[in-house]
Parts: structure tokens; C-alpha cells; sequence
């Protein structure tokens, strides 16, 4: 702790996860993600914990399953096909109540797309992702410093909820380098209680059975009610975002990740130009910060909600402001990177009322 | 204090490293800094450019479109960054492997052949230092003794003669600009 170094966000991201007690991880390379795995495959040794480059990703998915039903730190990542295919397992965890640990790293898709930053998985992310009626708690980091420390905050948050966490970052926070400093003390997880589901030793104590399937009738409606009283706990007492400017703002943007940072730089032009306008960032995606969104909507005309996608958290922006402010969006799909000079031509639109003219395919 | 920068030019000239370093020496010297390196297929022989953000304020956007400085080290990269350049901004070219010649009248320009200087010091593999030497010394942005003291830490693999070797690189490029 104290000391600035010079990190690239998947690999700082991968000693965040290290030093948060992380001891399995299973992957298989996709890019923009592919430090993350390469970073695993030496550290975790390092650490007497285990690296495995899977034959796939369901199969990487599905060891993960195995490792985490042990009490287990766990980690996989990949970036957006990856994902699609890891679904199966992240459900059956989810299923079984694990608390596992993912991150993607978001590439241009649909299908195998590109390779560029995109911010096209949000939908997926935020709606579980998987099969069956369930949900995830999404961190988006905007910084280094954040893929560096969210990993610490994701075991803690899915041990405590026994839900599955992620990290939903891109290109740009994966392969950007910032002096990070970690928040906390290295966590050595032989310390940290076993939890009373794991599976291991049964040696004088009751059989304990993880899994995700119950043919009884009525068992898993009541386990899928059970579940959603955490997620109602999550809902309340998880959300976390970061507001700046918005006393006596005219507008506010709305935007989250590595679109935040170029967002806040569009801001503070608009604002060195005098326009009152402040800016909003969800930290989780879900739970998604609902009410704040809904109290500032009650105060200001006009929101404009900025991604790199063609519209998806702007519909959670719609629900949270139930009609009370003019709700406007601009974004760049797969791969297109906003300027900050183009945001803020978009916030004069804005802030004017609209309407807010999407970029001609042409021009780019 | 801001300086919002893209490096660009050959895969395997350096540019990435180039960068690291810059951001490197930007942070050792109490700076906001971010590195962001074009990902795509890059692979020697192919494009390659990173933008480094180096600011006394929180650096916001880790991506730039109105470049303070340009750094280019082949044609290429020259004809596809120039345009990106803000007026008064600065555009270092390395002369030794760039023959076209600018359009814009609205900027400041400075030739280095740094390939020439790398191959005196004694191998151009080290044209990005000579480039990294003369960009500190036009702008300011970093001190040269600051870039020195961040060579051996940021390139730990390099033996003790070529951090030397990369030290009279970085010095050369530094007194080519002076003149």
C-alpha cells in the first residue's frame, strides 16, 4: 500500500484478484483480455495457487463451479464471445448459490465483431446473463486504480450475497496504464473463515450436496424466492456511484466505464464554458443506481446518457427517472471511441432540449 | 500543466516503449499520467502508436483527438495523425525515415534524424530514445534527468551498457533540439 506503480489494467486487475485471495483461476485467450490469463499463469503459482488454461471456455466455466463449491477464491475472465460461451456455468453457480468472481473485458460484437472497446454486453451483464431468473453484481471501474481494488470488493460482496460478482470493463480500461495504488493489505485466504457450504472433509460433519438441480416439486420456486431476498438486500444496500457538479446543474450526463472518463472531460469543457451541467457514473450496474437517478430527475430538465453501445443502460436511466426529465442518448457500437470534443457537442444539444442528432454512419 | 500526446510509427521502433517510458517519467515526477496503446494486430513492420496523457490535474479521458504534441517516426504515421494535431501544437518528425513533408503551416515542427543519431551512439534500435530525448527537451513535460532515473526501472531487463547506451540516446536527442 502507499506506493505508486505503473499498471496495466488487466494485469492490474489480476494481482487485485492475488491479493484478494483469489487461488483457482480457468481461462482460455481471447483479446482484449489476454494479459489477464498470461499475468494468472505465473502469479498464482507464485502464491500456491492454481492456473489452468481450460480446452474451453464452458469447460473453464464448469471448474470454476468445481472450485468454488470447495470455498474457493475463484476468477475467470474473457472478453464478449468468451462470455457468451462461460453462461452455462456462471448460471449453474448461480444456480447453486457460488460466489464466484469474473470479469470481461468488452470487445465490438455481435458474433466474433471485433476486437475494439465496446460497451455492447450491458444488457447481458445486468439481466444475469444465463438462463433462469437471476441476477449478478456488475462493477464498472473507470480507472486502473478500480480494476486494480474491484476484485477485493467482488469476493467480498459475492461471499457475503452468495451470488456470482464481475467486473464489466473494455479494451481501453484492460490495456491502459495509470499509477495505481491498492487499498488494501495483501488477504491471505488460509485466514479467512471456511464458509458452511463448502464441500471438502466431511470427516464429523453432515453431508453437504452443491448443486443446481431439484426435480422435488416446489423446491427451486422456493429456492429462486429465497435468492431474491438477497437480491432485494443487494438492491438496498449495494449500490454505489459517483456524482460531481450536480449542484445547480442544467443537465446531467449519465455515462459509466472508460466512456465516464471521456464524458468527464466533455464536462468540464461544457462547464469551462459555462454551461451547468454535471455528471453521473453507476459504479454497479447492477444494482443499478435507481433512486438517485429518479431524485435528480426531479431537479434538472434534461439527462443525457452517454455509451459505446447503441443504447442499453439508457433504458435503466428511463425506468429510474419514471418521466420526470427528458431522457436523450448519443453512443458509439463496437468499437467506435467518442471524443470528448464530440460529447460536447452532444451536451450542447442537450442541454438546449434535444434533440441530441445520432453520428452518420458516413462520417466514420 | 497538459500534454495530450501520440506516439506513432513502425511496430518494433519502440513506440510502445517509447510511451511506457514517457508515462513512466511522468508519474516518478508527480504527474497524472495514462498510457493507451493501439491493440489491434500490431506486429513489427506493421502501424503502431500509443497516446500518453501527462497532466498536474486528474487526467479525465485516457483517449485524445487534439494532439498538444505529435511524435512520429515513419510515413505512415505522419499522413494519419498530422490532421489530429492542435493548432500551435507540435509535431517532432524523424526525419531519417520520413521524405514527405508536412501540410500544416499552423504548428510547430522540428525535424530529427534519429535514426543517424541512434546509429553514432551506437545502434538504431534506440531511435525512440533520441525522439524521447528531444521531446522532453522541446516540451518540457518531463525533466531529462527524470527519464534517465526511470530507464532502468521501467526497461528492468536491460543490461547495464545499453541503459548507458539509451541514457546517451536520450541526451543526444535532448541537444539535437537545442541547437
Amino acid at each position: 500500500m502507499g506506493e505508486r506503480i505503473l499498471m496495466k489494467g488487466n494485469e492490474a486487475m489480476a494481482e487485485g484478484a492475488v491479493r484478494a485471495g483469489c487461488r483457482f483461476f480457468a481461462g482460455y485467450p481471447i483479446t482484449p483480455q489476454n494479459e489477464v490469463p498470461e499475468y494468472m499463469s505465473w502469479r498464482l503459482p507464485e502464491v500456491g495457487g492454481f492456473f489452468i488454461q481450460a480446452e474451453s471456455e464452458v469447460a473453464a466455466s464448469n471448474m470454476l463451479f468445481g472450485a468454488a463449491a470447495c470455498g474457493v477464491r475463484v476468477m475467470t475472465s474473457s472478453s464478449s464471445p468468451g462470455i457468451s460461451l462461460k453462461q452455462e456455468g456462471i448460471s449453474y453457480c448461480a444456480g447453486a448459490d457460488l460466489p464466484i468472481f469474473y470479469a470481461d473485458i468488452v470487445r465490438g460484437g455481435p458474433g466474433l465483431g471485433n476486437i475494439a472497446p465496446s460497451q455492447g454486453n450491458y444488457f447481458q451483464a445486468t439481466r444475469g446473463g444465463g438462463h433462469g431468473d437471476y441476477q449478478v453484481i456488475v462493477l464498472a471501474p473507470n480507472s486502473v486504480s478500480e480494476m486494480a481494488n474491484f476484485p477485493r470488493l467482488c469476493y467480498e460482496l459475492a461471499f457475503k450475497y452468495r451470488v456470482p460478482a464481475m467486473i464489466s470493463a473494455d479494451g481501453i480500461l484492460g490495456q491502459m496504464m495509470e499509477p495505481i495504488e491498492f487499498d488494501f493489505e495483501p488477504i491471505d485466504p488460509d485466514t479467512l473463515p471456511k464458509p458452511d457450504w463448502a464441500i471438502g472433509d466431511a470427516t464429523g460433519r453432515e453431508r453437504r450436496v452443491v448443486k443446481s438441480y431439484d426435480l422435488r416439486v416446489g423446491a427451486v420456486e422456493k429456492q429462486n424466492w429465497e435468492r431474491n431476498k438477497r437480491f432485494e438486500a443487494i438492491r438496498t444496500n449495494e449500490v454505489r456511484y459517483q456524482l460531481e457538479y450536480e449542484e445547480g446543474a442544467e443537465l446531467i450526463v449519465a455515462a459509466y466505464g472508460s466512456c465516464a472518463r471521456v464524458a468527464k472531460s466533455a464536462v468540464m469543457m461544457a462547464r469551462s464554458e459555462g454551461l451547468k451541467v454535471g455528471i453521473m457514473r453507476p459504479i454497479t450496474l447492477w444494482p443499478f443506481p435507481t433512486e438517485v437517478l429518479n431524485e435528480l430527475a426531479g431537479r434538472v430538465e434534461n439527462i443525457l446518457v452517454m455509451e459505446m453501445n447503441l443504447g442499453q443502460m439508457v433504458q435503466d436511466v428511463k425506468l429510474a427517472v419514471e418521466g420526470k426529465a427528458r431522457v436523450h442518448f448519443y453512443g458509439r457500437p463496437a468499437g467506435g471511441i467518442p471524443t470528448s470534443e464530440e460529447f460536447l457537442q452532444k451536451i450542447k444539444e442537450a442541454i438546449k432540449g434535444g434533440p441530441v442528432i445520432p453520428i452518420d454512419p458516413e462520417d466514420i | 500543466m497538459y500534454q495530450g500526446v501520440i506516439i506513432a510509427g513502425f511496430g518494433g521502433q519502440g513506440v510502445v516503449s517509447m510511451g511506457i517510458l514517457l508515462a513512466y517519467s511522468g508519474m516518478v515526477d508527480g504527474k497524472n499520467v495514462t498510457f493507451f496503446p493501439a491493440y489491434g494486430a500490431e506486429m513489427r513492420g506493421g502501424t503502431a502508436n500509443c497516446t500518453v496523457v501527462v497532466s498536474s490535474e486528474e487526467v479525465a479521458s485516457p483517449v485524445v483527438s487534439r494532439l498538444d504534441t505529435l511524435v512520429v517516426m515513419n510515413e505512415p504515421s505522419l499522413l494519419k495523425f498530422e490532421p489530429q494535431v492542435k493548432p500551435g501544437g507540435r509535431l517532432i518528425i524523424n526525419s531519417s525515415l520520413v521524405n514527405a513533408k508536412p501540410k500544416r503551416t499552423d504548428i510547430k515542427i522540428t525535424y530529427i534524424p534519429a535514426n543517424e543519431i541512434a546509429k553514432e551512439v551506437g545502434s538504431t534500435k534506440i531511435a525512440n530514445m533520441v525522439m524521447m530525448g528531444a521531446y522532453a527537451e522541446l516540451t518540457g513535460a518531463v525533466p531529462i534527468a527524470t527519464i534517465k532515473e526511470s530507464i532502468p526501472k521501467v526497461y528492468t531487463r536491460a543490461k547495464k551498457e545499453i541503459v548507458e547506451m539509451n541514457y546517451k540516446a536520450v541526451d543526444r536527442g535532448a541537444e539535437a533540439v537545442k541547437k
